[in-house]
Formats: C-alpha cells, structure tokens, sequence
C-alpha cells in the first residue's frame, strides 16, 4: 500500500464508490442478460417442440 | 463490408458474440495496469499531493460520461434517419452506462474537490452542466420506460437524446466557455499539445483505454438484451395472436 498520508481517506472513498458503481452496471447487466436469455430460450423451445 | 450490416439484428449478435469477450479481457487487462500503475507506482503530484491517484477514475469517468452521450446522439440520429432498430436500442443500452459513468465523475470530483477547494460542491460551470447531464440520462431512462410503443419511445428519447446533447457539449467545453469556477481547465485534449506529466499520463492513457473498453462490452450486452426481449415481445405477440 503506498504512503497516501493525510488525503488516504479521500482517495481510498472515491476508489471505493468508483468500485461499487461499475460492479453495480456490472452484476444489473449480467443479471439482466441471463435473464432474458433464458427466457428467450425457454420461448423458443417451448414454440418449437 | 458496410457499417450498415450491423443494423440486421442477427449480424449484429453474431460479431458483437465472437468480439465480447475479448474486448471484456482487454477491458480488464487496461484497468488493472491504469489502475494499480497509477495507484500504486506514481508520486505525489506537487499541486495536488497524493490525491492526484484521483485522476486515474476521475478523468476516464467524465471521459466517457459525455462520449456515451455522443454516441445516444450518433444511434438516435440513426434511428430517426434510417430507422435502424438496432441503433434506437445502441442508444437505450449507452444511457444507463454513461449515467453511472457521470454518477462517478461527479462523486469522486466532489471527494476531489474537498481538499483541493474547501468544498464537496460548488455551482461552478462545469459541476453543474455535469449535474444537468446527470438529469438528463435519468430523464432518458425514464422515458423510455414510460412508454409501451417501442417506435415511439425510440422517436421520443431521440429527440430528448438531441436536446440533452447541448448540455453534453456544455460539460465537455464549460471550462472553455466560462474562465471562471473552480474546476481546472481539460487534464487532456487533443488540440494541446502539452497534457499532464508523463509519469501521470501513460497510466491514465491505459485507465481511459480500460474505461473506454468497458464502456463497449457494456453497451454491446446490454444491447444484445434489449434485442433478445424484442424478440421475446416479438413471438409473445405471435402466440398472442
């Protein structure tokens, strides 16, 4: 870890929320996506069988 | 090739499947050197002390906050010229990206500017037009949430997407327009010749790279859902009928 001295608190925050927000686009894109393309699937097997 | 290809549906699933992961191991690959480079390698800056590691989340985010707009505005001048569906769900797949691209710049500037100005906050020029931008990808998303016809909220959100491009350009240049405020002129641009110093700059140019690189893998699944529950829609409706 490398010396921050007295601004460690800043820097260590705004890397924190910065973290959370993309995880948060992330894990809602992923989660998103699989959903549908479950549906989807699940759609299409069901018209076609 | 023509760049229109892409607007068929199926040919745009079929690269975007082949080029996603790559681009999501390049995205990765960037932001961890931009990133650990610029956090744990590189010195105190004599202005800004260590708080200059900012910069390396900073800059990309506000970065990428306007050019995802930019791009809402390229797709949905798409949509209402060529009425490509495909570019109508590039531009709704970009807002919430860049909404949270904008989120980050204004968090992590407000972090920023306490120790650099006394103040999370100020109505300064580009602090505000970022706020107003922020709004405006909420506005965005909300609207095309609000309306069940998929035509007419691609018609409508083009036309909020061309609207809230002035404030995008406004973010972008604020600094240029207004010689007042607290935020320090543009750290990176392409008509300067000199940017911040190299020790700085080579990290943030592989922070940008891994931004910009996320910024496509999201917008390309999130895209490739959006097609995916029109077709849903699509063969609900068949059997509907």
């Amino acid at each position: 870890m490398p010396d921050l001295g007295k601004y460690g608190e800043t820097i260590l925050t705004a890397y924190a929320a910065t973290i959370i927000l993309v995880a948060a686009i992330v894990i809602v894109s992923l989660v998103r996506s699989r959903k549908i393309k479950r549906q989807l699937a699940e759609l299409e097997a069901r018209r076609n069988g | 090739m023509s760049i229109w290809e892409f607007a068929n549906p199926v040919r745009f699933m079929r690269l975007t499947g082949k080029v996603l992961p790559w681009i999501t191991a390049l995205a990765i690959a960037c932001l961890a050197i931009g990133l650990i480079w610029g956090f744990f390698f590189t010195p105190e800056a004599i202005n800004f002390g260590s708080t200059v590691k900012i910069i390396y989340i900073h800059v990309p985010a506000a970065t990428f906050a306007i050019n995802a707009w930019a791009l809402m505005f390229v797709a949905s001048m798409i949509w209402l010229v060529r009425r490509h569906h495909v570019s109508a769900l590039v531009a709704r797949a970009a807002a919430p990206v860049g909404m949270v691209m904008t989120l980050i710049a204004l968090i992590t500037g407000a972090i920023w500017g306490e120790p650099m100005w006394g103040t999370y906050w100020e109505w300064d020029p580009r602090l505000t037009s970022f706020l107003v931008l922020f709004v405006f990808y909420l506005g965005y998303m909300a609207l095309w949430e609000a309306i069940d016809e998929p035509d007419k909220a691609a018609d409508l959100t083009s036309v909020l997407a061309m609207v809230g491009t002035v404030f995008a350009v406004i973010s972008r240049y604020a600094v240029n327009f207004w010689n007042q405020g607290l935020h320090q002129g543009a750290s990176l641009s392409l008509d300067k010749e000199e940017h911040v110093a190299d020790v700085y700059y080579i990290p943030l140019l592989f922070a940008l790279a891994g931004f910009f690189l996320l910024f496509l893998a999201l917008v390309f699944l999130r895209t490739r859902t959006e097609i995916r529950a029109r077709r849903i829609k699509a063969l609900q409706l068949q059997e509907a009928n």
